[in-house]
């Protein structure tokens, strides 16, 4: 039994996954290099949910392995590299080689994606900047407009708001009325957060005390989220501040398991497809 | 001394930053010029990341540029929606360091695809920051190293615009800001010709001849009359290049957390 009834239910990472990352639907797993919630990830892939439009700035890792394990038809992204290491090469496969299965990509820059997320929170139809100046990206992506000033008459970028069914982020803390603290490279996370019809997160650990009384730490209060799930080391090889660093050696390693498709499916089948499910709740 | 060509890219790239900048850093090879710079000449030199560090002295160089040491070591950190809408856009950084997959004799950037977009032959990872720093920031600096591949005729995707496909579109386009001012390569240093904005050799790293250079360029490169040698790496440059190459390698291969 929770003490109070907060918005935001306590499930086990299984039963939050299956109930908001619904196949087909519009997904953000968000974190700019810190905090990447890779063990959601791994529950979207373990339970074989597919046909997803995947958002997220730079897909990392995360994207890699969920494209590499069939889980998306559509990415939605500015950044599609393993940062100071190389390629995506799962990426790259479904995008060079349709492997496993076709991917449609909607390519933008950093500045976009941040002024769409934001635009999302603020529920408006549309992000408005000083962007693409220049660039082809407009030639290859119909979502790419320009809108002029109305007081100045100078051509401005317009891209889509973005909007999800569902937004998850992994955060350090939640206490126990469902509130969340997130802390270090915050990120775009209380942007993808507000953007979304529904928000999990998945937590390091639940205290009885954020701490944050006074401060201006990104606090998400209960009633803007759906579910919170206990899932410590949940951010690995991503990092979580002041819990455990990026697993930087990981990253360097993954290119050699993503260049080839036996070693990729083989990691899968060893690191999440035999891995069991977080079944943990947190009973506040 | 002996040293690298790549040591002597990244040296001279360094030496490119002065003290009163603020400096937007992409990662590689402009992370590691940034902090060479900001340890050896320009202790005032302001870094910021991406992700949202600003003022950030890290003692190693970070993998990613969200690595907790940039965090760590910032005056602050803000919102990567902060970031570009308010520090970028709002016209705060000094000078931005990019690289590409190609360079055009112009600066103009790819760093998108390889062949056509819809069926590329090498999808490489895309804009990040890259299309608006090129445009937001005071100027830019491109570091990469030299080879026909690289330094192309024609890209075969603008992902960033430097002067333009003629040299001359940024007014035209109504960008206020500098634009490509030094592109430092593993065999020289080039600048834009101030009447034209093409890129021409002036200077050449100790050992390297201009014919090396025509070789690996994919146009026919032109050479400013007061053609220079690149000063060597000092010592001193040379062994905080190391020293901080050093600790990276020790903080990148060691796992520090309890896994």
């Amino acid at each position: 039994m929770l003490r109070f009834a907060p918005v935001a239910d306590f499930l086990t990472l299984r039963e939050a996954v299956a109930r908001y990352a619904k196949p087909g639907s519009r997904v953000a797993l968000e974190g700019f290099t810190h905090l990447i919630p890779f063990a959601a990830g791994h529950e979207i892939i373990r339970q074989g949910i597919s046909d997803l439009t995947l958002i997220r700035m730079t897909p990392d890792l995360i994207y890699d392995q969920m494209i590499g394990a069939g889980c998306a038809a559509k990415l939605i992204f500015s950044w599609g590299g393993n940062p100071g290491v190389g390629s995506l090469h799962r990426l790259r496969d479904a995008v060079e080689h349709e492997w496993p299965r076709p991917l449609e990509l909607e390519e933008h820059s950093h500045a976009a994606m941040a002024h769409a997320y934001a635009a999302g929170a603020a529920g408006m139809p549309c992000a408005v900047f000083r962007g693409y100046v220049g660039s082809d990206l407009p030639s290859v992506n119909r979502n790419i407009r320009t809108i002029a000033c109305p007081f100045t008459g100078e051509m401005l970028a317009a891209v889509p708001a973005l909007r999800m069914d569902t937004t998850i982020i992994h955060a350090q803390k939640a206490d126990r009325d469902g509130n969340v603290l997130v802390t270090g490279i915050v990120g775009v996370q209380k942007e993808a957060v507000l953007a979304a019809e529904h928000a999990v997160v998945t937590v390091e650990e639940i205290v009885d005390d954020l701490g944050t009384t006074g401060t201006n730490a990104v606090v998400l209060p209960s009633w803007s989220l759906d579910a919170i799930a206990l899932a410590p080391g949940g951010a690995r090889p991503s990092y979580a501040h002041g819990y455990y660093q990026r697993d930087n050696a990981f990253y360097v390693a993954w290119d050699a398991i993503a260049r080839d498709r036996g070693a990729f499916r083989r990691w899968i089948d060893a690191h999440v497809m035999s891995a069991p499910s977080r079944l943990t709740a947190c009973t506040p | 001394m002996t040293y690298t060509s790549a040591e002597m890219m990244t040296v001279a790239a360094a030496r490119a930053l002065v003290n009163d900048d603020i400096c937007f850093v992409g990662i590689g090879l402009p992370s590691a010029a940034c902090n060479l710079a900001r340890l050896t000449h320009a202790p005032r030199l302001r870094l910021v990341y991406e992700s949202g560090t600003l003022d950030t002295r890290p003692q190693v160089l970070p993998l990613s540029i969200g690595d907790g040491e940039l965090c760590e070591t910032a005056l602050t950190t803000v919102p990567v929606v902060e970031m570009f809408q308010y520090w970028l856009q709002g016209g705060r950084i000094t000078v931005g360091f990019l690289g590409g997959a190609q360079v055009d004799r112009y600066g103009n950037l790819n760093s998108t695809v390889v062949g056509p977009y819809l069926r590329p032959k090498v999808r490489l990872p895309g804009s990040g920051g890259a299309t608006e720093i090129a445009t937001q920031c005071g100027r830019i600096f491109i570091v990469m190293p030299h080879g026909p591949r690289a330094f192309v005729s024609k890209l075969d995707f603008v992902t960033s615009l430097g002067h333009g496909p003629t040299g001359r579109e940024r007014r035209a386009l109504g960008v206020a800001t500098e634009g490509p001012a030094l592109i430092v390569t593993d065999l020289c240093t080039m600048r834009p010709d101030p009447e034209t904005n093409e890129f021409e050799v002036v200077s050449l790293h100790p050992g390297v001849t201009i014919d090396r250079v025509r070789e690996q360029t994919g146009w026919t490169v032109k050479v400013r009359a007061t053609l220079e040698e690149t000063p060597a790496p000092r010592p001193d440059e040379l062994e905080a290049l190391r020293d901080l190459q050093r600790r990276t390698r020790r903080a990148h291969g060691t796992k520090t957390d309890d896994e």
